[in-house]
């Protein structure tokens, strides 16, 4: 068998096994979904109860409160790999390292973003966000939400040694995140204004395009920074 | 190419690093302060006032110049991190660090300049405006370079790791550049180009060439400066460095 036809079942035998290592952990997975619920809350009481302001606010809040749910999960990308030792077994084995990671990768946006996409309509609902408004939401979401993952993921490879990383990986990332911040959110504020929102989907979708490709090589090489 | 190789591990070395910079770091500062003194005395005193600004322009002889430097400094620690990673050379990822440092200063200097100007230009500090917000990601990220090699124990893995670091962040620098024409807002668009006729008046041109260049040699003289303690840090233990203080061994 040639290497290429062996690399997509070894994809596919990674996948299946972070998937199911955090499906036997379904508290991990409510965890973002609570954050989420709790930051939307919390901006509710903070700022104004009145439909009216917290609709005109509603886009930058989803979004923000997802970018930080995801940010918070981000350590455990790497985190229980390093502490068992498996990640260093990846770095060892032959298979590309990119490939296991960015395996890894697609299964922390699973496991950890995606659920926050699937509620989307509960949260725009909590926050009187306009029916018509949903969909470029929705979209804006689901091609600038991988990058969150894909960027993060880069990231935390760097600080994977480090204990207490937390604050750490969270002020490395944002500065990184805000050009998918102002496409997602500015998608969304450009389509209740009646302008045309969909040129900004689509270069976050470019990005998302260069990210899949770069992301897991990068996070790979930063693997091999950190832990030799 | 060889012989460029052969220039950067020669020089690389530590102690011969050491030599290197002794002799070049009281140039860079002598060139920095003779251009920084009369560029300054020449832009506050010298040259007219603006005839629409009034006195309150003169802030742009040092806003300018360093506000060109916090992206230098970025393109220059980015070659210098990816020398450090591609060829390994440690004094590269000393320079990558002490660049990040000096450019973290002239990244503050230039929001502590603009909002002084923009208080009485625009009538407020700050305004949200995509470029004032991309120098302050800019800031933020070389703080996080800094962080980044301050968390991480090991001198070489942190180096190599912020090196890193910065190759990514180096995305953000053109965003920086070109948020100006992706979102025309309040901020002003380029006055002065390279290209093509400026549209700034040319007798008020020459301090500012001036503080530009000083601004260049101030930061040679001091990322130098800067690598040289941390080289002499980083080698206390070895026998070049105890003989360069004199201590008895």
């Amino acid at each position: 068998m040639s290497i290429n036809q062996k690399l997509l079942p070894l994809f596919a035998a990674q996948c299946r096994r972070d998937l199911r290592l955090s499906l036997r952990r379904l508290g991990d997975i409510a965890q973002p979904i609570l954050f989420a619920i709790m930051v939307i809350t919390l901006f509710t009481i903070a700022t104004s109860a009145e439909p009216k302001k917290l609709a005109e606010l509603a886009p930058g809040i989803i979004w923000v409160a997802i970018l930080l749910s995801g940010l918070l999960s981000l350590d455990s990308v790497y985190r229980s790999d390093f502490d068992d030792g498996s990640l260093e077994q990846m770095l060892m084995s032959p298979a590309p390292l990119a490939l296991l990671i960015g395996a890894r990768i697609l299964v922390h946006w699973l496991s950890s973003v995606m659920p926050l996409v699937i509620l989307t309509p509960l949260f725009a609902q909590m926050l009187f966000l306009p029916a018509d408004l949903l969909a470029p939401l929705m979209l804006s979401l689901l091609v600038g939400t991988p990058l969150i993952s894909l960027v993060g993921a880069v990231i935390a490879a760097l600080t994977v040694g480090i204990r207490h990383s937390g604050m750490l990986l969270a002020l490395l990332a944002l500065p990184l995140y805000v050009p998918i911040l102002v496409f997602g959110a500015g998608a969304v504020v450009a389509a209740s204004q009646g302008l045309a929102w969909l040129g900004a989907i689509s270069l976050l979708g470019a990005g998302l395009v260069i990210a899949i490709v770069l992301a897991p090589i990068a996070a790979a090489a930063a693997i091999k920074v950190s832990l030799t | 190419m060889k012989a460029l190789l052969l220039w950067f591990n020669t020089t690389g070395s530590p102690p011969n690093f050491e030599r290197f910079t002794k002799r070049w770091i009281p140039v860079w500062f002598a060139l920095a302060f003779l251009c920084l003194l009369i560029g300054t005395v020449g832009g506050l005193f010298l040259v007219p006032a603006d005839s629409r600004q009034g006195e309150i322009f003169r802030i742009i002889y040092i806003h300018v110049p360093t506000a060109w430097m916090s992206l230098f400094v970025f393109m220059a620690m980015a070659v210098q991190a990816f020398i450090a990673l591609i060829w390994r050379i440690k004094v590269c990822e000393l320079l990558t660090i002490a660049s990040a440092h000096i450019g973290m200063m002239f990244t503050a200097i230039t929001l502590i300049t603009g909002s002084i100007w923009g208080k009485p230009t625009w009538g407020t500090w700050w305004t949200w405006d995509p470029r004032l917000t991309s120098e302050l990601v800019l800031l933020f990220i070389y703080l996080g370079i800094i962080g980044l090699y301050n968390a991480i124990e090991d001198r070489r893995t942190a180096g190599r790791a912020a090196s890193f670091l910065v190759l990514i962040g180096l995305i953000n620098v053109p965003i920086v550049h070109f948020s100006v024409t992706w979102w025309n807002t309040l901020h002003q668009g380029e006055t002065i180009r390279l290209v093509g006729e400026s549209k700034m008046a040319t007798e008020l041109m020459w301090p500012l060439i001036l503080m530009t260049f000083a601004t260049k040699f101030w930061f040679l003289g001091s990322v130098l400066q800067r690598a040289r303690a941390m080289n002499l840090e980083h080698e206390a233990g070895k026998d070049w460095a105890k003989k360069l203080v004199g201590v008895e061994q």
